[in-house]
């Protein structure tokens, strides 16, 4: 079998005494759209940036596509194929549109030239800077965000800015995308609207996706399979709809 | 007529300095988010290079010189004594620049004593233009300030690293996890920064040719002033900042009865512009969201 594009080992975080996250055990193969839920304060969140390097692990280990990349830095996760959104969206505000997703393709090597090319305004500065510019149009126009490009980020519209940080993260070329409820905020219709953007974006860029999400119906339509967190640990995980009945789960849920 | 020609010229040209000084102090402080009060003793440790190298009676050496020396002492001034407080209090971040600043004032003291050096980089002598006499020298660094500020400004907004640098300023945290490398980014901020100084540097030796140990102080303190006052942060209000306050400085100077008050009421300019506009003329504009 091949090997699976993330796999967490005994994953764990803790806060002083406090236990964010223990022994979480995630495989998630090519392809898939994994879901990541549990109720409020489960760490659901630390596990992303548990993932995104932002926190670094008391215990256990990852892998990305069979390569060790926990305790790198933020930076290097990012370069290695791990890209995220928020879940309060975090845009770079004052920048246009397309300059949002030019900063995502910013750390990809096709697009580097050095700090002298700039200086000297060299012809592959320009070149450089043309098809970063390209690129970033071809993904506007798949979040249909092409007409807003040259508009500053923060008059987009709710809904719009959610599918902006998502255009930004799949800009800095990533085998693993994370999102952070990407749901949290629309309306009926703006969801359905995102998970056919999700799928499409499975299909068309062969990427896999990890998300965080509240909304059942959302993750149930959406999602292969799903880890339930409760308390930092595991407590449940499988097919999706099979889990989503799991007696333990509808006990954290509802309490009691 | 005549000396209100020369006047702005001359304050433009002054201005044009604090400007390229307060634009090493508004870009650091917009990406590391602090106060870095050697920045002004940058500008004397250009101006001893010059001074060592104008040995070689070379003046394009000797900048040359002073440039990529300013350049490498900024980057490992920040690489020893900033980067290890990354994420510490702003307080200790400060002190420790203040620190820095008497360790360099100190360290030029000893080295090159006390007493004011002279040093002729180049006499341009001067020309007289609709009946007003200029120093060349002040036309000379009024030119070059405009095309290294358009120059800045190209850089930051069409090249990749500029780009970035903007993203950085704005959510170092979100820049870092789309594939930013931030100290690379800091990194270039200040040897940026620490090259504008060493400019800097350079146009006050040629408006005056004497150097001291606290030649950076004043104009670093000035040019702390400008960046506040066109809103720290923000490049074009740095630039807008230093001119402001040059020909403030040029004109009190020229009036006989405020003359000696010249840098209280550059400072008072500061304080006002605190109070009616705290962000400054073109600082970003801060609404809590309720």
């Amino acid at each position: 079998m091949a090997e699976p594009i993330l796999r967490t080992q005994s994953l764990g975080i803790s806060f002083g005494g406090l236990k964010a996250a223990q022994d979480v055990n995630i495989t998630i193969e090519k392809n898939q759209i994994y879901g990541l839920i549990g109720p409020n304060g489960a760490g659901k969140t630390t596990i992303f940036n548990l993932l995104t390097g932002v926190y670094k692990p008391t215990t256990g280990t990852f892998f990305l596509d069979g390569e060790e990349i926990c305790g790198l830095s933020q930076e290097k996760i990012n370069h290695k194929g791990i890209a995220r959104t928020f879940q309060n969206i975090r845009l770079f505000n004052n920048m246009s549109v397309i300059r949002n997703v030019m900063v995502g393709l910013h750390g990809q090597s096709e697009y580097k030239c050095s700090i002298w090319d700039s200086f000297f305004r060299l012809p592959r500065h320009f070149k450089s800077e043309r098809e970063m510019r390209e690129r970033a149009k071809e993904l506007l126009r798949i979040f249909d965000l092409e007409e807003e490009r040259n508009g500053l980020a923060c008059n987009l519209p709710y809904g719009k800015q959610r599918k902006l940080e998502i255009a930004r993260a799949l800009a800095t070329g990533p085998k693993l995308l994370l999102l952070d409820e990407p749901a949290a905020g629309m309306n009926p219709h703006e969801t359905e609207d995102l998970q056919k953007t999700i799928r499409f974006i499975r299909d068309e860029f062969d990427m896999t996706i990890l998300l965080i999400e509240h909304d059942m119906k959302f993750v149930a339509d959406l999602c292969d399979k799903i880890t339930v967190l409760n308390f930092g640990t595991v407590l449940a995980e499988g097919d999706t709809k099979e889990t989503l009945r799991h007696p333990e789960v509808v006990r954290a849920y509802i309490g009691g | 007529m005549e000396l209100i020609l020369s006047t702005v010229i001359n304050g433009l040209s002054l201005g044009g300095i604090y400007a390229m000084i307060a634009l090493g102090y508004t870009m650091v402080y917009g990406i590391a988010k602090m106060l870095n009060f050697a920045h002004g003793d940058i500008i004397m440790v250009g101006g001893y290079v010059i001074y060592v190298f104008m040995a070689f009676h070379n003046p394009l050496l000797a900048i040359l010189m002073a440039v990529v020396f300013c350049v490498i002492l900024g980057v490992v001034i920040e690489k020893v004594a900033y980067k290890p407080l990354r994420g510490a209090s702003p307080l200790a971040v400060l002190i420790t620049a203040i620190g820095i600043s008497y360790l360099l004032q100190s360290l030029a003291q000893i080295i090159f004593g006390s007493a004011n050096k002279m040093v002729t980089v180049y006499d341009f002598g001067s020309v007289t233009f609709l009946g007003a006499t200029v120093q060349v020298s002040a036309l000379v660094t009024l030119g070059v300030t405009v095309i290294v500020m358009a120059a800045l400004t190209l850089f930051v907004k069409y090249t990749r690293i500029g780009r970035a640098m903007i993203a950085v300023s704005e959510d170092k945290g979100a820049a870092q996890l789309m594939g930013i490398n931030v100290d690379g980014i800091i990194t270039v901020t200040f040897a940026i920064g620490s090259a504008l100084a060493a400019l800097a540097g350079l146009f006050y030796l040629l408006k005056a040719p004497s150097i001291s140990s606290t030649l950076g102080a004043m104009p670093g303190i000035k040019a702390f002033t400008a960046a506040v006052i066109g809103g720290i942060g923000s490049i074009p209000g740095a630039m807008l900042g230093g001119l402001l306050l040059g020909i403030v400085e040029c004109i009190s100077y020229k009036i006989t009865v405020i003359a000696p008050y010249t840098d209280a009421i550059e400072f008072s300019i500061l304080i006002i512009i605190l109070l009616v506009r705290p962000t400054g003329f073109l600082g970003k504009k801060r609404r809590e969201k309720v």
